[in-house]
């Protein structure tokens, strides 16, 4: 297709690059520098999509973050990327795009029957239809609404794409390169100060890109091109563009995503997507400017019915006509531009202005052009469906109340200039008080809360010279702040044409006997009729009209529907605007993709991951591994075609029957030391410490001080004022923090310091009734005899010439020891136990078999001490000191810990001895009874019992003392299952504890 | 994201910090005998402050100190920082 509104020669765009795309199937060319907005409207596609409720035709509004209804799916690279804007998509050859919200397509859509429906889907339809009846909900409603309305298509596939974050600081950060930015950026930069400069488009100078002015000697253009030119090369300066900073966050952070590759076909290998900026900054400088605000009449979200400014834009940017016969409909001069232009590109507009007939140099311009401009008219209706036909226009009264006589003029788009609505989000966003400036009839920054200064249009000045006098000035001002610098650059001087007043009156009133849609929100469609409909109701404050009518509340934020929302409050609730405020200002500005925020932080890479010194050993021996917290544990080391039942029940069988090893440098470990470490202990465990020898170890139980089991573990006592603690894999990092807070903070005068040790050692656990044997072949010059290392006896000595601490300790209830060496010699030890037990039959045994052997032994671990658990709950009271205090000591006497009801920890075998007990399963005394069924507890872990080769489990249940010897059900609604078992001793294998003492 | 002064090693980013609670609380002496409603009181019952809040944080990811923040819950100003035993 032929591009039959392109200009000859008018725009940036670079004609000399034809690229090819295609809409909704269908070929088209552009160029090189054009957005999919203006490559469509150059080829005369003003159908892009279809409104949220009504399913109204919908075109475009705007040219870039502002156009509230251009969303498109992208295909880009193989993938699907639902909502881009088409008016900030740049072209790229081979781009293909679809409409979104339209069902089953965006020339017949089924959803559009809302519109002629449109009498019964006022404001607050969705709340008021679709709650009742609530079964007609989730079948007809919901998918129905989903099929017709929803925005675009997520992709299922995984995102191919990369996401980077970046942390930066600088002294000032610039939000926007249109003259008030690039003068604040260059001031600032040229003062010493270090400037990053963000702007949200592919090219820097804003509104100097399409306004008639000239800066010193040249065009605004020019100025702007020398401007950046100069910044780039600055080395204080970081200029970038697609770079939008969406949000303002505390103490001065923002947050800024910036698009590298979206505007190319695909991204190269070393090139993220996006990259999202973490800017601190000392100061910052919003230069965010304005948008126009729309005009409201009849039907006024036909598609051909846009902003002016939009217009101007794409004619001088892109060299594009939004249409050949174009109606100007503004209450001020700058649309006068847009009408010039057109004219100067040999296209006769007719300019309807709302006010009395007035002069200003625009006007007289566009008269001397011999443009027809009709005062004190305004349009009232829009015709055409899918595309703006004709206009019906109005003489309009003093008072704005009583319409002349309706004329239809005929037109392919109306161009609407409502006045301009400075950009204040960013600095509302930063805490900062905003008001109500009479002159604009719009809301502009007032009292900052942090290191913020809003210039420019976004400040609500609309003349170039004093926004160039003042963002020179702030610039300067907050540059010599941070860099003590005092040069100061004078500013240019600026031709501009002077504007007269803006007319005040914004919606143009009915026709007697006409009930057309006069849309306030055009992505959400939200019409005056709908925020009247919702004060008759009662809704009288902004936040709620606001989510009541979904007003602003569309991707698009509001930007061009809030102001127009708050005038028509006011109007009908006879208020000024500032009575009734406006609604909070919240980031993202613009959508933010969620690959953004996550950035490189997916699948393996979301957090650091943990591997032992042993690690390379374990998977040269087929282990399987399992995540514990960060680490990487081997689970089971698989042989031929095991399964991990079959493993584990080998693994654990071969310690109670030989000796096995098991990989333990994940448990942490704490060096406690100095002269007060043992009072220190005695306060932070619940049994004494104050008379443990060197050389011996103790197992542990310390509580929270709410009394509920924190963590448990073995603590030895290396030498006098040395102790070397170990805690649970999973609560290593929180025993660690727990410790230090009272050593700083509850018991600064103890003399005790305490530091991580977890990767200092790496960790073998030797255990079975063969350890002994083996040990004494590891360390034959040591005496391993049960005298000379007794149970809780610890020793240091050498493997082979290597520094070796041995600890005899047992987590398997055998006989077992834990030998230490320094990480780096962590593989050297592995290897020589294997290699010498190899006679003892040795195998290495993984967490299953661990878990097997603690559970069958009824020795508590993370699934007991679940953060509910208290010590009597899990048989651990018999380690509370009743002589000296500890931390969590007073909650013992609370009146629902002593309470026999409590829940207690007990043993459970199936009466079968055959079915395994799902871990979660809830105990109850009658499987078959009317629900809600009395829970008695639940089961906390599993095993399948290698010592009496039948399941067992650890349960928790109330009374669980006098349970014991009782057959009762463990019953599990998710597996389906109920089955009987016998309540039994949590200690199911050598309850006396004699073989750990062998 | 806050930008909080460790009192030992300078400003830095909240990530580096982890919070820790109302600082103007006492843990009752060891040994000491008191009511359960004192216990209760130390255990469970913390204001919720609108405005100007003294809390501890730990530098987790710095130092490892334990230090005071006097920070405003509600705009999340910090007026001030201390280390663990120094008075407003
Ligand atoms: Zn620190």
């Amino acid at each position: 297709m032929s591009q039959n509104f392109r200009l000859e020669k008018e725009g940036l765009i670079n004609r000399s690059k034809k690229i090819s795309f295609k809409f909704n199937g269908k070929s088209y060319f552009g160029y090189e520098g054009d957005t999919l907005a203006s490559a469509l409207i150059a080829n005369g596609v003003h159908l892009v999509g279809r409104s949220f409720k009504y399913h109204r035709p919908r075109g475009f509004f705007g040219a870039g973050v502002d156009d509230p209804y251009a969303l498109v799916q992208l295909i880009r690279n193989n993938e699907s990327i639902p909502n881009v804007k088409a008016t900030e998509q740049e072209l790229f050859e081979g781009l293909e795009a679809k409409s979104v919200n339209c069902w089953p397509n965006v020339n017949f859509d089924i959803g559009g029957i809302n519109n002629f429906l449109r009498i019964f889907l006022p404001a607050g339809f969705y709340y008021k239809t679709f709650m009742w009846p609530k079964s007609f909900w989730y079948k007809i409603y919901e998918p129905f609404i989903r099929k017709a309305a929803g925005f675009g298509v997520v992709s299922h596939e995984p995102d191919k794409e990369r996401y980077e974050h970046k942390y930066e600081y600088c002294d000032l950060l610039i939000t926007g390169s249109g003259p008030s930015g690039l003068a604040s950026a260059y001031s600032a930069a040229k003062n010493g100060a270090k400037v990053i400069l963000a702007e949200d488009k592919p090219r820097f100078g804003g509104s100097l890109l399409t306004s008639d002015v000239n800066i010193g000697n040249e065009s605004g253009k020019e100025w702007a091109d020398k401007i950046i030119t100069e910044l780039k090369s600055m080395p204080n300066v970081v200029v970038k563009n697609r770079a939008q900073v969406f949000g303002y966050y505390d103490h001065n952070m923002l947050v800024m995503s910036e698009r590298l590759t979206e505007h190319l076909p695909k991204s190269d290998k070393f090139t993220p997507k996006q990259k999202l900026w973490y800017i601190r900054a000392k100061e910052v400088v919003i230069s965010s400017g304005s948008i126009e605000r729309p005009l409201v009449f009849g039907n006024n979200d036909t598609p051909g019915v846009l902003l002016s400014s939009a217009a101007k834009e794409y004619m001088k940017v892109y060299g594009v006509l939004v249409g050949k016969k174009p109606i100007i409909f503004t209450n001020n001069d700058s649309a006068y531009e847009t009408a010039i232009e057109f004219k100067k590109n040999g296209v006769d507009p007719i300019v309807l202005d709302s006010r009395k007939e007035l002069s200003s140099d625009l006007i007289k311009e566009a008269k001397s052009l011999g443009i027809n401009i009709k005062f004190e008219y305004v349009v009232v209706n829009a015709n055409g469906y899918r595309k703006v036909k004709s206009a019906d226009i109005a003489k309009i009264s003093d008072d704005k109340t009583t319409l002349g006589k309706i004329e239809n003029i005929v037109c392919d788009c109306i161009c609407v200039s409502g006045f301009w609505t400075p950009t204040i989000h960013l600095a509302s966003q930063s805490g900062g008080k905003t008001k109500f400036n009479e002159e604009i009839d719009a809301f502009i920054p007032s009292k900052s809360k942090q290191n913020e200064t809003t210039v420019g249009s976004a400040n609500g000045i609309f003349n170039l010279q004093d926004s160039l006098n003042t963002s020179f000035e702030a610039g300067y001002n907050l540059s010599k702040k941070i860099t003590n610098e005092d040069n100061k650059l004078s500013v240019p001087t600026v031709v501009e044409k002077k504007n007269s007043k803006h007319d005040k009156f914004w919606c143009v009133p009915l026709p007697k006997g006409k009930k057309y849609k006069r849309f306030l929100d055009f992505q959400n469609d939200v019409a005056v009729s709908d925020i009247e409909i919702a004060i008759k109701e009662g809704y009288r404050s902004i936040e709620h009209v606001k989510r009541y009518t979904t007003l602003g509340m569309a991707t698009d934020q509001g930007k061009t529907s809030n102001l127009n929302g708050l005038q028509l409050v006011s109007n009908i609730e006879n208020k000024l605007v500032p009575e009734v405020g406006h609604t909070t200002f919240r980031p993202p500005y613009t959508p933010v993709s969620i690959g953004a925020i996550v950035g490189r932080e997916v699948g393996k890479h979301s957090k650091p991951t943990r591997k032992s010194p042993m690690h390379s050993w374990h998977e040269k021996n087929n282990a399987v591994f399992v995540d514990a917290g960060l680490w990487l544990r081997p689970r089971f080391y698989k042989r031929g075609n095991e399964t991990l039942f079959d493993a584990s029940k080998r693994e654990a069988e071969n310690v109670r029957k030989n000796v096995g090893v098991c990989d333990v440098t994940t448990l942490g470990k704490i060096d406690v030391k100095g002269p007060d470490a043992a009072e220190f202990l005695n306060r932070v465990y619940t049994n004494a410490w104050l008379k443990l020898p060197v050389g011996k170890a103790r197992y542990g139980v310390m509580l929270r001080e709410d009394g509920i089991v924190m963590d448990d573990g073995t603590t030895t006592r290396v030498s006098e004022n040395h102790y070397h603690m170990t805690t649970t894999t999973a609560q290593a990092a929180n025993v660690l923090s727990h410790l230090e807070y009272y050593l700083q903070i509850v018991w600064p005068e103890l003399n005790v310091n305490v530091v991580s040790t977890t990767e200092q050692w790496a960790g073998a656990a030797i255990a079975g009734p063969k350890s002994r044997e083996l040990l004494q072949k590891l360390f034959p010059d040591t005496d391993c005899s049960n005298e000379g290392l007794p149970f809780m006896g610890f020793i240091e000595t050498k493997l082979f010439g290597v520094y070796a601490r041995i600890f005899r300790i047992s987590f398997s209830g055998e006989l077992a020891y834990e030998v230490n060496v320094e990480s780096d010699y962590g593989n050297f030890m592995w290897e020589k136990i294997i290699e010498i037990g190899n006679e003892f039959k040795i195998q290495p045994y993984g967490t299953e078999a661990l878990s097997t052997l603690r559970i069958e032994m009824g020795h508590v671990a993370g699934s007991e001490l679940d953060g509910r658990t208290t010590p009597f709950d899990t048989s651990l009271d018999g380690l509370l000191s009743k002589k000296k205090d500890f931390i969590g000591k007073r909650s013992m006497q609370k009146e629902a810990f002593i309470s026999s009801k409590r829940e207690k920890i007990v043993g459970v075998v199936p009466l079968d001895k055959k079915t395994s007990i799902p871990e979660g399963s809830y105990i109850v005394k009658d499987a078959n009874t009317k629900l809600p069924n009395p829970k008695l507890g639940h089961v906390s872990a599993s095993c399948w019992s290698v010592e009496y080769n039948n399941p067992f489990s650890l349960a928790i249940i109330k009374d669980g003392k006098n349970m014991i010897g009782q057959k009762l059900f463990a019953l599990s609604p998710l597996k389906n299952k109920s089955i009987p078992v016998e309540i039994v001793s949590s200690h199911y294998v050598d309850p006396k504890g004699e073989r750990v003492r062998s | 994201m806050l930008y909080i002064k460790c009192p030992y090693c300078g400003i830095r980013a909240q990530t580096e910090f982890a919070y820790g609670g109302d600082a103007t609380v006492k843990r009752p002496e060891l040994n000491k005998e008191i009511t359960d409603k004192e216990w209760d009181e130390f255990v469970y019952l913390r204001k919720s402050l609108r405005g100007k809040h003294l809390e501890f944080w730990h530098h987790i990811s710095g130092c490892r100190q334990w230090f005071k923040v006097q920070r405003d819950t509600a705009t999340h100003e910090i007026f001030k920082t201390l280390k663990p035993h120094e008075e407003l």
